[in-house]
């Protein structure tokens, strides 16, 4: 009798894990899975899609994104959002390109140090002056938009990159794969190092789960949150500091929205709005997964940018509802 | 010794933080108007008000929405987009007259709407992302209706209302006066507005104490883009033309800033109706000001960034002193 009443009680419990199991690995890798249908079913529709030059193709140009996104997925673990990343994009091509004339180092040191501090400042108001992440970085967005704007003449001169070695960098290939390709996945790969190997990275999901607890812990929760910011900050820079070797020039006009495109892949990646759980490998899929999007529309050619936006969209909706609904089983 | 100095002295500061709180942003519009009355020419100029009356409705209508939902501790990204589908759709219904055209397109916001409230109050989606979806789609949506093309359109009624004046005062202006009163009653006077506010305040306890949490909430999602779709409908008139690619782009970011900027804190649990209207005025006063002293539109952008952060930055006691 016991026995029998046992291993029911087990079994039950079994289902409850499974069920638990299977909706958090949804939840982590339903991005992943997406993809991988995406890429067979774009694989049989269009002949000239599963070639080696197309994906290469979308790798380079998920490559700007994917850095971009790999800082605001710092920043939404901790619970916060960084809408300025479109403006700081901007801001890193144009200052690349005024930087190049002092060869590769300033291309890179220039933005980098700029966006670095942009980052810096709006981390210390969030973290040390306890100001919501939205407002202050809603004011990032058009405070630093204005500097871009500001810096090129009213947007209406496009600084261009002279120098041959940043050009390079934006267009020389390593096996087959364009530089911005090697530094973004080489990104991805130290930032998840950083995040499941390190107290920093650690921290930086203790704050997102609950800030209370982690001060409790006697975690540095503001400089844990003053540091995403800087990381957001940077990768954001050095993203636009790639784009502008790439396309040789900073155009003062890029990377508008390019806040709701990071949003949404992080979101769409599995990675909670609400802070405390995610990952990076999620974030490229979710980038992924909106470049193949795009690039299955443009291969059936008759289909405009509104339907893209449209998919997108509804993409990012349906994601987000499913997410929801998971999260909530998880919890019963 | 040193204690009387120090208790009559902490009184006075956060006397004066509270009244800088409550009175800030018109303590700025006077100052910044006094500014244009000695420093810069044709401010001051019944002309001069019309054309910043009439810009700012647009906004204005929309801030009033945001109001709501920013009151319910939630913002709403989509309110660009309705105002695009709402421009969209009023060249297919324009045939039937003005009025079933402009309806159709106030009960096309408030569809997208609900969808918005459904995804945020039935599902529990978070705001931002649910409303980001939409803004995406909305958009690529309202380009599809319209065939990605500008329409112009020539129906006298629309025309007069985005031309026409009653004694003087534009119609979109008395439109906007009117919104303005409806949702301050609706904030100050009505149950729905206490219990809009009260679901804002703690969204738990409002569950608890048996409010019917969801349908305020889908509710407030289907007014605000409403209001976003009046805003839609008065552009298109003002242009005389149907521009789904950039009508209300990035208004949702102004409309943010005009509440946030008025003293609603973006933690919920307050609406200022009087605060969203007077926080619109000041930035349309603030860009007006800086285009007539020939100040590039860059810096203005800057300037609206570092005004936001000041107000945020002395609203930022308000949680403790409550």
């Amino acid at each position: 009798m016991t026995t029998t009443v046992e291993s029911g009680a087990t079994r039950v419990e079994d289902t409850h894990a499974s069920r638990d199991r299977i909706a958090s690995v949804l939840q982590s890798y339903g991005a992943a899975i997406v993809l991988g249908l995406l890429v067979i079913v774009g694989s049989i529709a269009f002949p000239t899609f599963a070639t080696a030059g197309n994906f290469a193709n979308i790798a380079t140009q998920s490559s700007f994104l994917l850095v971009v996104a790999a800082g605001m997925t710092f920043v939404i673990l901790t619970g916060g959002i960084d809408l300025s990343v479109g403006s700081v994009f901007a801001l890193g091509g144009v200052l690349a390109a005024y930087g190049s004339s002092f060869g590769l180092a300033g291309a890179l040191l220039f933005p980098l140090i700029v966006c670095g501090a942009i980052g810096a400042l709006q981390g210390f108001l969030i973290a040390y002056g306890k100001m919501a992440p939205f407002i202050v970085t809603l004011a990032g967005l058009l405070g630093v938009r204005g500097l871009v704007l500001a810096s090129t003449g009213g947007g209406s001169t496009t600084p261009l990159v002279t120098d041959e070695g940043v050009i390079a960098l934006g267009q020389d290939s390593l096996f087959g794969l364009h530089w911005p390709v090697v530094i973004a996945v080489a990104i991805i790969a130290i930032g998840t190092l950083l995040l499941a190997r390190t107290s920093g990275g650690l921290s930086i999901l203790a704050v997102g789960g609950s800030e209370s607890a982690a001060t409790l812990m006697g975690l540095p929760v503001a400089r844990v949150k003053f540091g995403v910011y800087v990381i957001s900050g940077l990768c954001a820079g050095l993203a636009g500091a790639l784009n502008a070797a790439y396309s040789s020039s900073g155009v003062p006009t890029v990377g508008v929205g390019l806040e709701l495109n990071a949003i949404s892949a992080v979101v769409i990646g599995g990675t909670l709005l609400v802070g405390g759980r995610g990952n990076l490998i999620g974030t490229v899929a979710g980038v992924l997964l909106l470049s193949v999007i795009q690039n299955l529309i443009n291969q059936v050619g008759s289909l405009s940018s509104s339907v893209q936006a449209v998919v997108s969209g509804g993409f990012l909706a349906a994601v987000v509802i499913i997410q929801t609904v998971l999260s909530r089983t998880q919890r019963l | 010794m040193t204690q009387p100095t120090i208790s009559t002295r902490i009184p006075n500061r956060s006397a004066a933080l509270g009244i800088l709180q409550r009175y800030g942003v018109y303590l700025a519009i006077v100052l910044l108007l006094i500014y244009d009355l000695f420093f810069t020419p044709n401010f001051f100029a019944i002309d001069n008000f019309r054309t910043q009356f009439v810009q700012v409705v647009p906004v204005l209508i929309v801030a009033l929405g945001m109001a709501l939902v920013i009151g319910t501790e939630g913002i709403d990204l989509s309110v660009g987009a309705v105002m695009a589908l709402a421009a969209s759709v009023i060249p297919l219904y324009i045939g039937y007259g003005v009025v079933p055209a402009v309806l159709i397109a106030i009960f096309v916001g408030a569809v997208i709407g609900a969808f918005n409230g459904v995804m945020v109050a039935l599902i529990g989606v978070q705001p931002i992302v649910a409303t980001l979806a939409v803004m995406v789609a909305g958009r690529g949506l309202a380009l599809l209706v319209a065939n990605e093309q500008l329409k112009s359109v020539t129906d006298p009624g629309v025309l007069a209302l985005g031309r026409d004046s009653l004694a003087g005062v534009p119609y979109s202006v008395i439109i906007a006066v009117i919104l303005v009163a409806g949702v301050a009653l609706l904030v100050n006077k009505t149950t729905f507005g206490k219990q809009l506010i009260a679901v804002g305040g703690s969204r738990r306890a409002s569950e608890l104490a048996g409010l019917p949490v969801k349908r305020i909430l889908l509710l407030t999602y289907v007014l605000a883009a409403s209001l976003a779709a009046v805003a839609g409908v008065i552009g298109t008139a003002r242009l005389g033309a149907s521009v789904p690619s950039t009508i209300g782009n990035l208004i949702e970011l102004s409309a943010i800033t005009a509440v946030v900027v008025g003293g609603t804190p973006l933690t919920g649990g307050q609406v200022k109706v009087i605060g969203t209207v007077a926080g619109a005025l000041l930035l349309q006063f603030i860009s007006a000001t800086l285009i007539k002293h020939n100040v590039p539109d860059a810096y203005s952008q800057v300037a609206q960034a570092v005004i936001i952060l000041v107000a945020v930055y002395i609203q930022r006691g308000k949680v403790s002193v409550r």
